[in-house]
């Protein structure tokens, strides 16, 4: 177990400099980010003035060397932009994003698990095809069309949810969240279902397919046969059988979640870091790019590792050692 | 666990009180950019400057249409044509209670050029400026040379309190941490990517807001700008999309508020070299560069249809543009019209130049950073071609286009033939706009700085200087007048049209607009 962990994390770290690599590179490849950063009337003096201040007069490798020596002494890097730590403005994001991702995480387990488990056990029914329609619409739509057509039915025209933001948060533990109150539920709403509707769709049909199948196994013909209850068999044989395919995926869509919530942030003005990665984007605020990726890949080597460790705890022929996994 | 959901409950109620609807004299602002900083001096940016006056005040101040007004000095005189005194007013305290004095003045003159890490200082501004303290409410400051826009660059100074900023960085600016000033509101907090919030200061010397509190939301987002406003979740949106004021404008919750503003787009050739890269004949060969011949550039500005571009890809949102500001401002020509569409005589002049046939052009431009700026382009290319210049349109990511439109070629030449760009006056006068965009490239001498075609007209350079020389304001109008009429009748780049500025509240603000794109809650009345 231990040597798994050590593996995994020496992995990560390899993941993390190549990643760095290829960003610190391509956004150089795109375009000098000076010409972001002066106003329009900015002489040649004033531009060239700030390439020095902020080293981009360097060649590229150069420039890469010194950040590698900066991260070495614990620097991260600054955004060019806000001036302030890359790290610590991303961190100070971080908990709505995840906040947001978690909402969605939620909505897509209460309502995918039970929908799908509903269609795959009543495969022929009118409400059973409906689910299945439905999830269809869920997978093609585009986020950003879905999020706009919500906020025009549930804030324009109906007026019941507020349109963007996040609500006002608590601090638990050292974390803000505006998950315990009802108008932070309120803001929240919108953009999880957002973000969580194709989550939803996702969830719904592997466990329908899941359940399809474990319904026709031996093992519940031998429960029915048994006499147990049908809530016994669906909710402890079939279930359980069907829980690893489903919590493999949501906990690599959980990663997805969070990297991915770009569009939802941009649309309802969710103070998140993924709209944060947007305007550094269009700003070519490298420091801000390469410590998001950072963060991104960290978190995607955790879920992983959280997920290995949970198959273990769900199913007993897993073994965690070092050289399978 | 039942005792965390108790608790939850409770928070919920506690917090339920204080939040919901805002309190009746709160301004909710949604703002289309958002700042960088609260540091006023850090980043020279629209949204940043914006937020920066609610807070603190400059010397001089700009009014919504640009003209300079007295803020923190009362009155100015010139002593000769290097010298500047300022007498500065005696009622105005900080928010922190300390008088507003010289000190202060000096001090924030002091602190431009030394913000560590700024993306965009406003060095310029204070540049060759010597200040001076003579007494407390008095300060003179002396220039190398005569400087026309003395008033203009000091209007960009915002000052800060000696006393509370004196060992300030721009993080404990942000933080709230001696973000002290003389303005009409005080900073309470900056939250990237959400927030910013002021209060009334009750103390300001021109007398008391309207609004206790103003909140400026970040929502980039085009329509769900739009949305806030119209579910409630803001009382006014700055930067209304072109595509839906027309449809606010027949929405009766809704009031919209426009302006013309200084930004003109406009499109730059290629006068720098012999031969253009992006210019072919119609058979693929290599030409003369044809953007030195004074026809082809008329034939080209006469191709371009201007009330078709403003009212059917600006939905109105514009006003065809005759030269680099409206005429409106002191020192345009009045008698500088928007050149009119007449195909038929582009197509001769085109032919007398000596391309009958015309030939092949690519266009390039910004996708994003101008209202539909990818659409004009595009319209401008079927015009073009519809005259016989066979025209493509390539458009990129404002960072590459920047920076390969103004060195990207070889020897940090910009790189392209024919480009569409945008200019803002911040000074509110047309001097600094030619400067930059028309004076000959001059890295040493500061001019033709966004000069990215490299245009070059002798007779209109000493126009221009003789103009920034002249600190008699009605004589200095008259100079850039004749230089906009010639540099204009040259086609020295060719103007589409001046973009307008609209705001959007709910029905009952009223809201003044302005022309320099700032959203002010002081423009926001009840």
């Amino acid at each position: 177990m231990i040597a798994f962990i050590i593996r995994r994390v020496g992995q990560a770290l390899a993941v993390i400099l190549v990643m760095t690599v290829l960003v610190f590179f391509g956004t150089h490849v795109i375009g000098d980010p000076v010409w972001m950063m002066v106003p329009g009337d900015a002489t040649q003096e004033q531009v060239e003035q700030v390439r020095r201040e902020f080293g981009f007069d360097q060649p590229a490798h150069r420039q890469f060397l010194a950040f590698l020596r900066d991260i070495a002494q614990g620097d991260f890097g600054r955004s060019y932009v806000h001036g302030g730590p890359a790290f610590a403005l991303i961190l100070e994001r971080m908990p709505a994003t995840l906040e947001l991702a978690f909402a969605a995480l939620l909505m897509a387990v209460v309502l995918g698990i039970p929908l799908g488990l509903y269609a795959g056990l009543n495969p022929e029914a009118a409400p059973a095809r409906a689910i299945m329609a439905g999830s269809i619409l869920g997978f093609s739509l585009p986020t950003f069309w879905v999020g706009l057509m919500l906020i025009m039915l549930f804030s324009v025209m109906l007026g019941w949810l507020p349109a963007t933001g996040r609500g006002p948060t608590v601090s638990v533990f050292g974390i803000e969240t505006s998950m315990l109150s009802l108008e932070g539920w309120r803001h929240l709403l919108l953009p999880a279902l957002n973000l969580a509707l194709l989550k939803v769709s996702l969830v719904i049909r592997l466990t329908r397919s899941g359940a399809r199948e474990a319904a026709l196994q031996d093992y519940v013909k031998f429960a029915r046969a048994k006499g147990l209850s049908r809530r016994r068999i669906v909710g402890v044989h079939i279930l359980k059988n069907i829980l690893i395919p489903i919590v493999t995926v949501l906990g690599l869509e959980f990663g997805s979640l969070v990297a991915f919530s770009v569009v939802t942030e941009t649309i309802f003005a969710w103070p998140g870091m993924g709209k944060l990665l947007l305007e550094a984007i269009q700003r070519l605020d490298r420091p801000l790019i390469v410590a998001y990726v950072m963060v991104v890949v960290m978190l995607f080597v955790t879920i992983n590792l959280i997920v290995d460790i949970l198959y273990s705890a769900l199913d007993p022929r897993v073994r965690l050692t070092g050289d399978t996994a | 666990m039942v005792a965390v959901w108790k608790g939850a409950a409770l928070a919920a109620a506690l917090v339920l009180g204080g939040w919901g609807s805002a309190t009746a004299m709160e301004l909710r602002i949604g703002l289309a950019a958002e700042p960088s900083s609260a540091d006023p001096h850090y980043h020279n940016l629209t949204p940043n400057n914006a937020v920066a006056r609610h807070v603190f005040e400059a010397l001089v101040d700009m009014d919504e249409v640009q003209t300079m007004k007295p803020g923190l000095a009362e009155s100015w005189k010139t002593l000769d044509d290097t010298t500047w005194e300022f007498s500065l007013r005696k009622d105005v305290k900080f928010h922190d209670g300390s008088p507003f004095t010289a000190d202060d003045v000096l001090f924030s003159f002091n602190r431009v050029p030394n913000v560590p890490k700024s993306p965009s200082p406003k060095t310029a501004y204070v540049r060759g400026k010597v200040i001076e303290k003579i007494d407390d409410h008095t300060i003179r400051i002396r220039t190398a040379r005569p400087d026309a826009l003395m008033l203009n660059s000091l209007a960009q100074i915002e000052i800060m309190s000696a006393k509370a900023a004196a060992s300030a960085s721009t993080e404990d600016l942000n933080a709230g941490r001696g973000t002290v000033g003389t303005g009409p509101y005080q900073f309470v907090e900056f939250v990237p990517g959400d927030r910013l919030v002021v209060k009334r200061n009750d103390a300001y010397w021109r007398g008391r807001e309207p609004w206790e509190k103003v909140t400026f939301r970040f929502i980039k987002s085009d329509p769900t700008r739009v949305a806030a406003l119209l579910s409630g979740d803001v009382d006014v949106i700055e930067t209304v999309p072109t595509a839906d004021a027309q449809r606010l404008a027949k929405e009766p919750k809704v009031a919209l508020a426009s302006a013309l503003s200084n930004r003109v787009i406009y499109l730059h050739m290629d006068r720098l070299r012999e031969t253009s890269p992006f210019v072919k004949s119609k058979d693929g060969s290599a030409i003369k560069n044809p953007f030195h011949n004074l026809k082809v550039r008329q034939a080209l500005t006469r191709a371009i249809n201007r009330p078709a571009i403003v009212e059917r890809i600006m939905e109105g949102e514009a006003v065809p543009a005759s030269q680099l500001l409206p005429d409106v401002y002191a020192g345009t020509s009045k008698n500088l019209k928007p050149v009119a569409y007449d195909l038929e005589a582009a197509r001769k002049l085109l032919a007398e130049a000596g391309y009958p046939n015309g030939f092949r052009l690519t266009i390039h431009g910004p996708n994003g950073r101008y209202t539909n700026d990818t659409k004009i382009i595009e319209a401008v290319a079927q015009m073009f071609t519809r005259l016989g210049v066979e025209t493509t349109v390539e458009t990129l990511p404002p960072a590459v286009f920047f920076s390969r439109a103004s060195s990207g070629g070889p020897d940090k030449t910009p790189e392209f033939s024919m480009i569409l760009a945008g200019w803002s006056a911040g000074t509110g006068e047309p001097g600094d706009s030619m400067r930059s965009l028309l004076m000959s490239f001059d890295p040493q001498a500061g001019t033709g700085s966004a000069n990215r075609g490299r245009y070059s007209n002798p007779q209109f350079d000493q126009l221009i200087q003789k103009g920034f020389a002249t600190v008699d304001a009605a004589k200095r109008a008259e100079i850039f007048a004749s230089a906009a009429e010639v540099v204009m009748n040259d086609v020295g780049l060719i103007p589409i049209h001046y973009q307008k500025n609209t705001w959007a509240a709910k029905k009952g603000l009223k809201v003044t607009p302005r022309t320099d794109e700032y959203t002010f809650a002081m423009s926001v009345r009840p």
